[in-house]
């Protein structure tokens, strides 16, 4: 076997780093491409919740608005949370299956493989937004934002998504199991109700409105909203920016002290 | 000397995994780690393939040093975990492939060399299947082939076999005989003497974080005794003329009515054993053969051993 002679590869420099982070991501999508209940939960959860607000509840709520106008920004951050946690189950997984042992006995660093599934996440993210972007305007979504406001909408929730799937790629490799992982995870599913996603926050109660109002994704659904249908913005655009960018430094922190924790064993 | 460690060590919390281990493994040889579970085996693996960071000590492989150059490390080595690392959703062409990248060998190079290694492998024909529904066998087979994909210096194996059956396991063996009549360096970890003496040209006793013992498996073997009787007596009363009949070499056995006595084996020296207590006037209740096991090594080698086994001469 040594019969095939084979030229000393070299290991290092910044090529090889952008090379694995590639392989990397590319082997996380292909992953997520053929994992059956991913895909589900990434497309058809949206859009089923999409449906069931429109058609079910939105008729109940005022908004002073088409509700289906209202609640868009809504669904979409709240499907990117269900992208984002499962790369907290999909870094667990590789911790426990020794995967992650395996790619770091390679001459990769280690980064490379939280970097990986980090990208592979945003990539997921994205396509599943334009999924449920496309299909709101089929189901009457009348956004009157110009090419501006598009790309500027695109960038809030890029940052966004990429600060998450940071903090889901941290508490995996917190995780003991992908099972715990799956309970870490909880609170990106379950915050997106306690903001103004899916109703204005003034019809909670003032404890209820309180959180509401001072948590991260209620900026960043108001900006998303103000961008796409012209409400008014105002100061939040900025609180938006500084609670995506906070996260994400924070985020990025939290999984290389989590990653170092797990793997230095 | 390719793998040089001394006096590694390492702790968790308060519990010392590893108590000053020494190794050394010359070029092209194989070493096999001897030891029970939680003995330190993995955790010494985990320390040379630069997965764990020693709390002190040293060790170099191919003259990099783990601590200080651990990408150089990776780059002459492959480790092979105790369960096959694979992924589910990938072919076996796919994983290999991606495995070669990380190696950097370059995309033409990667394929070509997985398509040998499949081929070797006897994985051909289910190359482009996803290894999710491969058997238990090839999945291990696949995971070997993975980590020979750059031509590693040096292969750690942790507990290949463990868990496979016996055909896997012949099969297991015969690609790593193969591996080192090329001339790979190999490390691995076992639990069984057979493996050890079937595929080692060293073996390192470890138990507790500690070397206890190494030496070539005959040398081992040497020391832990080969076959011996064990001769359980009516009256525990005879047992010091029984001792006496028998001579050097037999040693009193747990309880109060046994007595041990090394043997080649042969059913020519139980007939001399049983005419000289025949002799003494000692009956006998039964008499039985005991092959050396791990345990034997254990009791005559650690010193934790309850009632240490002396070594026959």
């Amino acid at each position: 076997m040594t019969s095939t002679a084979l030229p000393a590869p070299v290991h290092g420099g910044v090529r090889n780093a952008v090379g694995d982070a590639l392989t990397l991501t590319g082997r996380c999508i292909r992953l997520t491409r053929r994992d059956t209940d991913t895909m589900v939960m990434s497309l058809v959860l949206p859009l089923l919740m999409m449906s069931l607000f429109v058609y079910v509840f939105g008729g109940a709520i005022t908004t002073g608005s088409a509700y289906i106008d209202y609640v868009v920004p809504g669904i979409v951050l709240l499907c990117t949370g269900y992208g984002a946690a499962s790369t907290a189950m999909a870094v667990a997984a590789d911790t426990e299956s020794g995967m992650v042992d395996r790619l770091r006995s390679l001459p990769v660093r280690a980064w490379t493989v939280l970097l990986g599934h980090v990208a592979a996440s945003v990539t997921r993210n994205a396509v599943s937004t334009a999924v449920v972007v496309g299909a709101a305007v089929a189901m009457g979504f009348r956004p009157d934002a110009g090419p501006a406001e598009w790309a500027l909408t695109a960038g809030l929730l890029l940052l966004y998504v990429l600060a998450l799937s940071w903090l889901a790629a941290g508490l995996g490799a917190l995780a003991s199991s992908v099972e715990s992982a799956s309970a870490l995870s909880f609170a990106m599913l379950f915050l997106p109700y306690l903001s103004s996603a899916f109703v204005p926050t003034d019809s909670m109660p003032a404890v209820l409105r309180a959180v509401a109002e001072n948590q991260p994704i209620t900026p960043v659904i108001e900006t998303v909203r103000g961008l796409l249908t012209g409400t008014p913005i105002g100061g939040t655009g900025w609180t938006a920016l500084t609670w995506c960018l906070g996260l994400l430094a924070v985020s990025v922190a939290f999984a290389s002290w989590a990653f170092r924790r797990r793997t230095r064993r | 000397m390719i793998v040089e460690a001394a006096g590694l060590r390492k702790s968790y919390g308060t519990q010392q995994v590893l108590d000053g281990v020494d190794l050394q493994v010359a070029e092209g040889s194989v070493l096999a780690l001897l030891g029970p579970n939680g003995a330190g085996k993995t955790t010494t693996v985990r320390v040379l393939s630069t997965l764990t960071r020693p709390d002190g000590g040293s060790a170099r492989i191919a003259g990099h040093d783990v601590v200080r150059d651990p990408v150089g490390v990776r780059g002459v080595i492959s480790l092979t975990g105790q369960f096959a690392a694979l992924d589910d959703r990938q072919t076996g062409l796919e994983n290999l492939a991606m495995m070669g990248r990380l190696a950097h060998l370059g995309r033409t190079t990667a394929r070509r060399r997985a398509g040998e290694l499949l081929d070797r492998f006897d994985l051909v024909a289910a190359a482009d299947r996803r290894v999710g529904a491969w058997s238990g066998g090839m999945r291990r087979r696949l995971d070997l082939a993975m980590s020979l994909i750059s031509a590693p210096r040096v292969v750690f194996l942790d507990e290949p076999t463990t868990g496979l059956d016996p055909a896997s396991r012949a099969t297991t063996w015969d690609a790593i005989s193969e591996l080192v009549a090329a001339g790979t360096t190999l490390v691995l970890t076992t639990q069984y003497l057979e493996e050890a003496d079937r595929l080692a040209d060293r073996v390192v006793l470890i138990d507790a974080g500690r070397v206890t013992a190494e030496g070539t498996p005959d040398a081992l073997k040497a020391r832990v005794g080969g076959e011996r009787l064990e001769l359980h007596l009516l009256d525990p009363a005879e047992r010091p003329q029984a001792l006496t009949a028998l001579g050097p070499g037999a040693v009193p056995g747990p309880g109060d009515t046994v007595v041990h006595l090394p043997s080649d084996g042969s059913a020519a020296h139980l007939r001399a054993v049983l005419d000289r207590l025949d002799d003494a006037g000692v009956p006998l209740a039964r008499v039985s053969a005991h092959r050396p096991t791990l345990d034997d090594v254990f009791l005559a080698l650690t010193a934790r051993a309850p009632q240490p086994a002396p070594v026959p001469a």
